[in-house]
Order: C-alpha cells, then sequence, then structure tokens
C-alpha cells in the first residue's frame, strides 16, 4: 500500500480495488509482525475484524457505503465495545467484556468502518508515557527505548507504525496530542462536549474528550465527521447542527491570525522543539498567516488546577470499581468493607491510587475552599485569557510538548516531572477549548516534534484547514520509522 | 503543607484503599512533592472570581417519563464476579 490516507483507501474501496477484508488482513498481518515488540495493542481478535470487514464489504457490493466503509480503525480501550475485552488498561477491568458499546464505537460501526483491536493505555488514562498499563508500557516506533506518550499512546504507536490507518483516543490534559507529538501523526481533542462520552470509561468528566488520530489532518477532518454528533446519554453533550468538518480544508491561509502566546516559548522549552516550531511559523507566513503576540498569562498555573480538578473528579469517578458489579475482586476478605478495601488495593496500580488520594484528600473536609473551589476559580481565570486572546487572533499555536519522546524510565519514578509534560496541553482541557498536534520536524536524534494548534470553541474546521494547508506544503507528516 | 503518614492512612481510608504502613510511608512523599506544585495556586487572589466546573453551560435535559430501555440484566450481571438468583453476592452486612 502506498497512500494508506483514509481517503485513498476509501476510493480504492468504492472501487472494488481492494476489499475491507484483504484490508483488515494486512493491517492485522502487520499487527501480528509489530505488536509483540512494540505492545500497542492490549486485544487483537482476527475473527471480529475480518466479520465486520465482510459486513462492510457486503454495504459496498449493496451500494450502501458511506464516505468511510470498510476503512479499518484501532480504538482506544477506554471505550467499551460490545463482546470485547475492555481493559481502560487496569487490572481493575482486566476480565470486564463490555455489554454494550460507546456511543464513538456505535457511530464507528455504523460508519461501517471494522475494528483492529483495543489499543494500550496508561491505566485510566492516567499518565504521559504509557508506562503505567497493567499490561505493559508500550514502546516507540521511533525508537523501541523510548516511550510513545501517553495516555493514548498505543493508539499514537499503532498509527505510527502504520499499524491501523487511524486510531481513537481520548484527551484529559494532552492524551491525544501528546502522543502524537512523540509519535509524529496528527490528533484532534475536539471542544468539550462535540463528542459522546457515553460508554467512555470516565476519568476526569469535566475535561475527558474523545478525538481522531491519524496521520493527517485531512485524515482526522473525517474521522471527526463520524465521531461528533449529539447523544442524549451524555448530558453534557452539545446539541448542535452536524458539521462537514472537511467543508474549509482547500480554503487559503491569506489573512489568517496565529497567535503566539509567549508563555508557551519560554524557558523549559527544548532547543529543537524551538527551532521546528519557529520554522512551522515562518512556512505558515509563507502561505498568508500573519502573527500576532499574545499572552497567556495564568496557563502557568494550569498544572497545579488539573492536579486538583482532575484527581478529584477522578476519586469520585472511580469510586464505582468495588469489586462488585464487574471487574476485578481479591480473592479473600474477612467483611463487605475489607473486600472493597482489598479489591481497590491489589485493583489499581499507583498512579491510580495517587491521584485517588489527592482527589479524597483535596474534596475533604476543611479543604475544599482551599483546594478545590480555588482550582475553579483559576480555571475561569485560564479559561478568559483565552477568550482575551482570541479577540486579537483566529488560531493559536506553540509546541505541544516541552520535549520529545523521553527514555522509558526516565520520568517514570518522579510524578511531578511526569506531570510537567503536559504544560502546554492541559490549559485547552479546563477552557473546553479544541486543541491538535501535528508534526513539524524531528530532533537532532530523529525524534519527531509536534506543533500545536489551539482554537475558539467549535473552530475545529478552521484548525484542520490550517493544518491541511500546512501539510500540503510540508510532508512531515507522511514520514514513517524506516527500521520497522 | 505537609502530609504525615497518618494523614495519607486516613485518606486512604475514606477512598477504601487498604495501605500498609510501608506504602503509606513512600505514598507521603510523592503525594509532598505534589502538594508543593499545587501550592503555586494559594499565591492568586481570586476574590470576586466565579468558580468555573464546567467549559459549557448546560443543564440536565428532562425526558418524559417512559420506559426506554430493555431489561438487560442478565448480560449486565454476566461480568459480575459473583451473583445469585438475578442478585449481586457481597459478604454479610447484617448479623
Amino acid at each position: 500500500m502506498s497512500d494508506t490516507s483514509l481517503s485513498a483507501l476509501a476510493a480504492q474501496l468504492a472501487g472494488k480495488q481492494v476489499s475491507s477484508r484483504e484490508l483488515a488482513q494486512t493491517y492485522l498481518d502487520r499487527i501480528a509482525a509489530l505488536n509483540p515488540s512494540l505492545n500497542a495493542f492490549i486485544t487483537v481478535d482476527a475473527d471480529k475484524t475480518l466479520a465486520e470487514a465482510a459486513a462492510a464489504d457486503a454495504l459496498i457490493a449493496a451500494g450502501k457505503n458511506g464516505p468511510l466503509t470498510g476503512v479499518p480503525i484501532a480504538h482506544k480501550d477506554i471505550f467499551c465495545t460490545d463482546g470485547w475485552l475492555t481493559t481502560c488498561g487496569s487490572k481493575m477491568l482486566h476480565n470486564f467484556v463490555a455489554p454494550y458499546d460507546a456511543h464513538v464505537i456505535q457511530r464507528f460501526k455504523a460508519a461501517g468502518m471494522p475494528s483492529l483491536g483495543k489499543t494500550n493505555m496508561d491505566e485510566f488514562a492516567m499518565g504521559s508515557s504509557n508506562e503505567t498499563s497493567y499490561f505493559g508500557a508500550v514502546k516507540n516506533p521511533w525508537d523501541p527505548a523510548r516511550v510513545p506518550g501517553g495516555s493514548s499512546g498505543g493508539a499514537a504507536a499503532c498509527v505510527a507504525a502504520r499499524m491501523a490507518p487511524a486510531a481513537t483516543g481520548t484527551d484529559t490534559g494532552g492524551s491525544i496530542r501528546q502522543p502524537a507529538a512523540f509519535t509524529g501523526i496528527t490528533g484532534l481533542k475536539p471542544t468539550y462536549g462535540l463528542v459522546s462520552r457515553y460508554g467512555m470509561i470516565a476519568f476526569a468528566s469535566s475535561l475527558d474528550q474523545a478525538g481522531p488520530m491519524a496521520p493527517s489532518a485531512e485524515d482526522c477532518a473525517l474521522l471527526l465527521n463520524v465521531m461528533t454528533g449529539f447523544d442524549p446519554n451524555d448530558s453534557t453533550s452539545l446539541d448542535r447542527e452536524k458539521e462537514d468538518y472537511t467543508r474549509d480544508l482547500d480554503q487559503p491561509l491569506a489573512g489568517l491570525r496565529v497567535g503566539l502566546p509567549k508563555e508557551f516559548f519560554a524557558e523549559g522549552l527544548n532547543h529543537d522543539v524551538a527551532t521546528a516550531v519557529d520554522a512551522a511559523i515562518a512556512e505558515l507566513k509563507r502561505l498568508g498567516a500573519t502573527t500576532v503576540g499574545i499572552s497567556l498569562a495564568n496557563s502557568k498555573l494550569a498544572i497545579p488546577v488539573y492536579y486538583v480538578l482532575a484527581p478529584a473528579e477522578a476519586s469520585s469517578n472511580l469510586s464505582r470499581f468495588d469489586g462488585v458489579r464487574y471487574g476485578y475482586r481479591a480473592p479473600d476478605y474477612a467483611s463487605l468493607d475489607d473486600m472493597y478495601c482489598k479489591t481497590r488495593a491489589q485493583g489499581f496500580g499507583a498512579e491510580v491510587k495517587r491521584r485517588i488520594l489527592i482527589g479524597a484528600y483535596v474534596l475533604s473536609h476543611g479543604y475544599y475552599d482551599a483546594y478545590y473551589l480555588q482550582a475553579q476559580k483559576i480555571r475561569r481565570l485560564i479559561a478568559d485569557d483565552f477568550g482575551a486572546a482570541f479577540e486579537a487572533c483566529d488560531v493559536i499555536l506553540g509546541p505541544t510538548a516541552p520535549g520529545t519522546a523521553f527514555k522509558l524510565g526516565e520520568k517514570s519514578g518522579d510524578p511531578v516531572e511526569m506531570y510537567l509534560n503536559d504544560l502546554y496541553t492541559i490549559p485547552a482541557n479546563l477552557a473546553g477549548l479544541p486543541g491538535m498536534s501535528l508534526p513539524c520536524g524531528f530532533d537532532s536524534q530523529g525524534l519527531p516534534i509536534g506543533l500545536q494548534l489551539v482554537g475558539n470553541y467549535f473552530s475545529e474546521a478552521k484548525m484542520l484547514n490550517v493544518a491541511h494547508q500546512y501539510q500540503r506544503a510540508t510532508d512531515w507528516h507522511t514520514r514513517v520509522p524506516t527500521h520497522l | 503543607m505537609s502530609l504525615t503518614p497518618d494523614d495519607v492512612k486516613r485518606i486512604a481510608r475514606l477512598a477504601r484503599i487498604e495501605t500498609s504502613d510501608a506504602e503509606a510511608q513512600a505514598t507521603q512523599a510523592q503525594l509532598n512533592t505534589i502538594f508543593d506544585l499545587i501550592a503555586a495556586m494559594q499565591a492568586v487572589d481570586t476574590r470576586g472570581i466565579a468558580p468555573m466546573a464546567h467549559a459549557q453551560e448546560v443543564y440536565q435535559r428532562l425526558r418524559d417519563d417512559a420506559v426506554t430501555e430493555p431489561d438487560r440484566h442478565a448480560a449486565f450481571q454476566a461480568v459480575a464476579p459473583a451473583v445469585e438468583n438475578g442478585l449481586y453476592l457481597v459478604p454479610k452486612v447484617i448479623e
């Protein structure tokens, strides 16, 4: 396969040059060859995949195919998938076969897109390296001694290694964008409320949002067309008119105002990353954009605020895992209370426990105002900074992460060091704004560098337009690790 | 602010996570570095700022009071650790 863009694959399927079964088998073969070393998938079930592909072929034969019918996709193991093991990267759900489909899964099934399997992730999406997974770390396809980022690390690695043409991810503090940056692919976190969270195992409900991960912005636009839409089963799902996210891809960038937040180019930014981002800015100017300096003064508080709010919401969300209705139950216990305590002690990993404890503490009597309420107030200040910035610009640009992919084990002993990875991605989650990462070069060690775009609410089509025009002028998104 | 191992055990108790003394000791040090990070918030003057709970102003929707879901209790209980006669089994709580 030379061109594996989703539009090219869909055209080959519609033109009967390849069947969905043949295409799925090609990817299953590649997964079988590469997954033992990369560990990007937790569950692969070739029979299920091929049955779904056969159903897609029947749709195509009957002329009932949509834009992506027959194109296979991998799903993050956070999405409940009827009849598939759905672990969320945790021992707590190591035996959980979901009895229903998440809304996102329903939509991809309705679009006729076969599932290639369930991708590895940080446990309950808590991590920036994929090292907290109960099912083992994922290796970065560009350098197997390095992490792929997280929490959607398996999704990013499988797309980067072309084990799948696309994947779903979720992003609470950067979990789509940071792994996309570390693996040289494109990933988009939509405006909060655009994609239903129904059946997506909850981490921090006021921040969690699902989005597409694929080589290019055009691919992401096509996937977003499938994923978005109102769902009465999610009380935060927005009831809006359906958009076509490909509509503005070919618009010229003349007159585009790109905001450069000075706080995203300050100390702590890796030199190679800064150089690559500067080159991307120059390319956008060549395409007709102008730049404007802006300030997101409160964004420096995003990490402290996030590490109050996200654990608080997580401690509440994860209280449902008690060994009664599904998942792991401790083998020995003396009473109901003892069963809860032992089940949770044995079923959760260290990072998840840390966050539950932080959350329980900041919500406890006497500390609520000083921590939780204060964090919610600063969240408002951070969101207001963005509001003011979008008076002066159409899209905000900066690096996705302060550095490139780090070595396995390099930061796993120091939670705070790990948290600082999400310095540039968390502000968009707190404000509920759409953000995306796209490849913009490589560092001196040959590791991919990510460029981040943050747009105003519901400006996904504009962001995808900017990214697509950049990708027409550059070829970073077409690079694949040659040693695989 | 600094948490003691006893604080950690108290919070772990609230969260229903069994924690040994050795674990509480190790966790205490890590939690304190995280709370040092969080402490940067306390310097900010937020008087008069309305707390932001959510990115979008959404309200709970109401629907007609009608049955919309089929009975799938057998499928849902099939994934439970212990079930009998359609009931979840747990250790006895009332003597």
